[in-house]
């Protein structure tokens, strides 16, 4: 018998219309553990290089985190992987909500799309029972509306459903699979689902998820759920509001908006408004968002509140969380009402709530300059915010510059030329970053922004502060009750860390220091992405419940292979090496390792170089970010030093890394000296 | 001893659905400790509470099982409270031949809550501790009741439920097979 996890996968293939339950091996669950980690692993076996987003050969894998399903509180996690239209890397998007835990109760680890369907079709998951079924009449729907008439349709009000909206119809590469109050929004998975022919999956299971030592199981269940009533009762101290909690920035609870409207970027990621906050706005804003919001609402099994069932008046209720809330608003310049306005039509047509508002802004730029003229926007309105709604109703449609557009910022600029590059200033690997341009370089984000392969800021960093605390006092009192440091040095690390002086930004915390913090933010992450758990109780905020020392006992007792720390640590170090071993393979190189140029005002090219020698070292890589063959081989990954020595990826010169490494150490040195000197 | 006037404890369930954020914890949890043996497995569809959901319509009520009911009632009326539309069947706690919830999914047995007091009974009710945002409330009080006949026990509720559904003689001449079977294996 199978704990935790059910041991069967669906394998659907869309062209030949067959339907497959295949066991999985449970060895692959010892070393890959689940969701993102398994999710890899058949990446990285049935995906060549060669194979395109849109390729009918892609996989579109929707995967169950590895505790999803059992009563660990905020194990809901959907982790869905495939190849990015956008990036061309791998994307594993996520989502909170429903689905995964009712596709384990159905009796599914994960459902693996291949092949396309020449008409539209959904999915419908009932228990044994597996259809594909006509979705026609569904074409065009909005997202939240194909939910709903599914599950009509279906007369199964207790159904779970992802689906897309007109943007993954029309491939727009943002676009995102909702479910409710969720979405997977990051990398255009919307379009490979789209491009598939597939509008929906909807899931309903009776079945029991087992796990396999039940009072041991319980009792950590129950540890975890009375941290969170304590830590809820004790916010942080001396940080800004949305990080004093637990959850995702519980931006629909929070009135106070100083920190992001002041701090992040408007427009096409370019105006700093430090003046921006005052009381009249926050009046206002506050209005606003009682009046729509109607209810605060939650996650499958999670006590926490960090979505809320929004209803502005003209248009359809909808669910909204975290961030949302402002990126519209900002990127136009607007208010909250007209954000959480266009989020509602954003919600139904399906689109990522990151990319689509710095995609319209940078178009605005555009016509500004001049690089884009009215011929490219006939009949849009004159007003600022009809403008959005226009130009969002253009890229989902991919109408006249609406199908340039939809390709993101990035493509967009390559296909408008004419020096529209430069106006897709906000990119890593292609895909649109947070409107973040700040002045100090930060080592630690820098190392983050650079290797995360999440590319996005927030699904790597957490755990560790983000700035350093002014007085010893104040660092003393964080560090006292700080158990989820997987090592004491790090509270040494956050104890020395200065605002100012010697013992400050960018040269402190030391490099060697970065690689340690960043390794166990990404770890951590990592972690929370196989089992399905939400970072917002374990990687994303300050002393979460779940950390390193408890979670191999939730796996140990959960799902009854042994684990513990190291095997653990081991296990994500090995699945996050596949995910840079299917994208080193796919081209991705150290050049692609970069914050935006802008991100900083002050850039330290010598250090940064340092950062990232030292990191790829740290984390077993060659100077062009591959794996090496002896860390592959520590890994038990030979299988892919095999691959990439057929591909000439790697060749027997790297698997003597050292000399290398130590020729440039060298070279560093002696420049180094010339600077002093 | 019938007709006589006496103290009962009565436990039951304050259910605040504004506080309601949907989670079903409850349901995760009461399916554990109701699994044999306690917590091996989990399945929300055998659940004794049940949220009762319909998020875009902002509909949250967690009901939690009460009697058996052998039919169907007449119950069809739809109820609106501050602009939102009840099912009457949402506040009921009957498991009925009209719907799916409070039935065990494979045997389509009737549940029914027993406020956790199996072995080892708890203090409050689980779905109470694990509803962190307080939707449910646990209460007792005291109560003056007529005696009752001994309440009916869980084995016979459900074969009542059975019989209900296959007819009593069909229950009863499997029973006789499933005795004779028995025996034959000894």
């Amino acid at each position: 018998m199978r704990y935790a996890e059910t041991g069967f996968n669906l394998e659907i293939d869309l062209t030949r219309r067959s339907i497959e339950r295949v066991a999985t091996d449970p060895i692959d669950t010892e070393l890959y553990l689940g969701g993102l980690g398994t999710n890899a692993k058949i990446l990285w076996d049935r995906v060549p290089p060669e194979v395109e987003a849109f390729s009918p050969d892609n996989l579109l894998i929707f995967a169950t985190g590895l505790l999803c399903g059992t009563p660990a509180p905020g194990c809901n996690r959907t982790i869905v992987s495939t190849i990015s239209p956008q990036t061309e890397l791998m994307a594993f998007s996520m989502m909170g909500g429903f689905w995964a835990p009712e596709l384990k109760y159905a009796g599914y680890d994960k459902v693996i799309l291949r092949g396309k369907s020449p008409e539209l079709v959904y999915l419908w998951i009932n228990n044994d029972k597996v259809e594909i079924r006509d979705a026609s009449h569904l074409q065009g729907k909005g997202a939240i509306e194909t939910e709903e008439l599914i599950r009509q349709e279906l007369n199964e009000p207790k159904a779970q459903v992802a689906s897309i909206g007109l943007a993954g119809e029309n491939r727009v590469y943002f676009a995102s699979i909702e479910q409710g109050r969720s979405s997977a929004s990051r990398g255009g998975i919307g379009a490979v689902m789209g491009d598939k022919g597939v509008k929906a999956i909807a899931v309903r299971g009776t079945k029991d998820v087992n796990v396999a030592r039940p009072a041991e199981f319980m009792e950590l269940c129950n540890e975890v759920l009375k941290y969170i009533k304590v830590r809820e009762e004790k916010p942080i101290p001396g940080v800004m509001p949305i990080l004093a909690g637990l959850g995702s920035p519980q931006e629909m609870k929070l009135h106070d908006e100083k920190w992001h409207t002041e701090s992040f970027m408007w427009g096409n990621s370019r105006t700093r408004r430090k003046e921006f906050w005052n009381e009249e706005i926050e009046k206002n804003w506050r209005e606003t968002l009682e009046s729509a919001r109607i209810r605060l609402i939650s996650c499958y099994n999670c006590p926490l509140k960090c979505a809320a069932t929004i209803s502005v008046s003209g248009f359809p209720t909808y669910m909204m969380k975290c961030f949302s809330k402002l990126t519209y608003t900002m990127a136009a310049y607007s208010d909250l009402d007209f954000g959480l306005k266009i989020a509602q039509r954003a919600t139904e047509y399906g689109v990522d709530a990151f990319s689509t508002p710095q995609v319209m802004a940078f178009a605005l730029e555009l016509y500004e300059t001049g690089i884009l003229t009215d011929k490219d926007f006939p009949g849009m309105p004159s007003d600022n915010e009809g403008r959005f709604f226009w130009l969002l109703d253009r890229i989902v449609r991919r109408e006249g510059i609406g199908d340039v557009l939809a390709n993101g910022t990035y493509w967009a600029a390559q296909q408008i030329g004419n020096g529209a590059e430069e106006y897709a200033h906000n990119n890593i690997k292609k895909l649109e970053q947070l409107p973040l341009k700040l002045s100090m370089l930060n080592p630690i984000y820098f190392l983050m922004y650079a290797t995360g392969e999440k590319i996005n800021i927030t699904q790597i960093e957490g755990q560790f502060p983000q700035a350093p605390f002014p007085t010893i006092e104040e660092r003393e009192e964080f560090a006292k009750d700080w158990v989820q440091v997987p090592d004491e040095k790090f509270k040494q690390y956050l104890l020395d860390w200065e605002p100012r002086g010697e013992k400050s930004m960018p040269f402190y915390p030391t490099v060697e220091m970065c690689c340690d913090i960043v390794d166990w933010q990404e770890r951590m992450h990592y972690i929370d992405d196989a089992l399905g758990m939400c970072s917002g109780l374990s990687s994303f905020p300050l002393k979460p419940p779940y950390h390193i020392h408890n979670y191999p006992k939730f796996i140990s007792s959960g799902v009854g292979i042994d684990m513990d720390e190291a095997k653990l640590s081991q296990a994500a170090k090995r699945y996050r090496t596949l995910v840079r071993a299917v994208n080193i393979r796919r081209g991705m190189r150290r050049e692609d390792e970069k914050p935006p140029e802008n991100h900083w005002k002050k850039r330290f090219p010598e250090l940064e170089k340092d950062l990232l020698d030292k990191y790829y070292k740290f984390k077993g890589w060659n100077d062009e970010g591959i794996p090496t063959k002896d860390s592959l081989h520590e890994l038990e990954l030979d299988y892919v030093n095999e691959d990439f020595q057929q591909r000439r990826i790697l060749t027997d010169i790297d698997n003597d890394p050292s000399k290398e490494t130590y020729a440039k150490n060298q070279e560093n040195k002696v420049e180094d000296g010339n600077h002093e000197g | 001893m019938k007709g006589e006037k006496k103290n009962k404890t009565i436990k039951t369930i304050r259910i605040d659905v504004d506080k309601c954020v949907g989670c079903m914890a409850c349901e995760v949890i009461c399916s554990a400790f109701h699994a044999t043996p306690k917590y091996s497995s989990n399945n929300p569809a055998r659940s004794r509470i049940r949220v009762i959901r319909d998020p875009i319509a902002d509909i949250y009520v967690p009901v939690y099982a009460g009697e058996y009911a052998v039919a169907e009632c007449a119950g069809r009326d739809k109820y609106t409270i501050d602009g939102k539309e009840y099912d009457e069947c949402a506040f009921c706690r009957a498991s009925c031949s009209s719907r799916d919830v409070f039935k065990e999914p494979d045997s389509g047995l009737p549940l029914k809550c027993d406020m956790c007091e199996s072995d080892p009974p708890q203090e409050k009710p689980l779905c109470v501790q694990w509803c962190l945002n307080e939707a449910l409330i646990y209460e007792e009080r005291e109560e003056e009741i007529e005696e009752e006949e001994e309440k009916q026990d869980e084995l016979e509720i459900g074969l009542e439920s059975l019989a209900n559904k296959y007819g009593l003689l069909k229950i009863m001449n499997i029973v006789a097979r499933m005795s004779l079977s028995k025996k034959g294996q000894v």
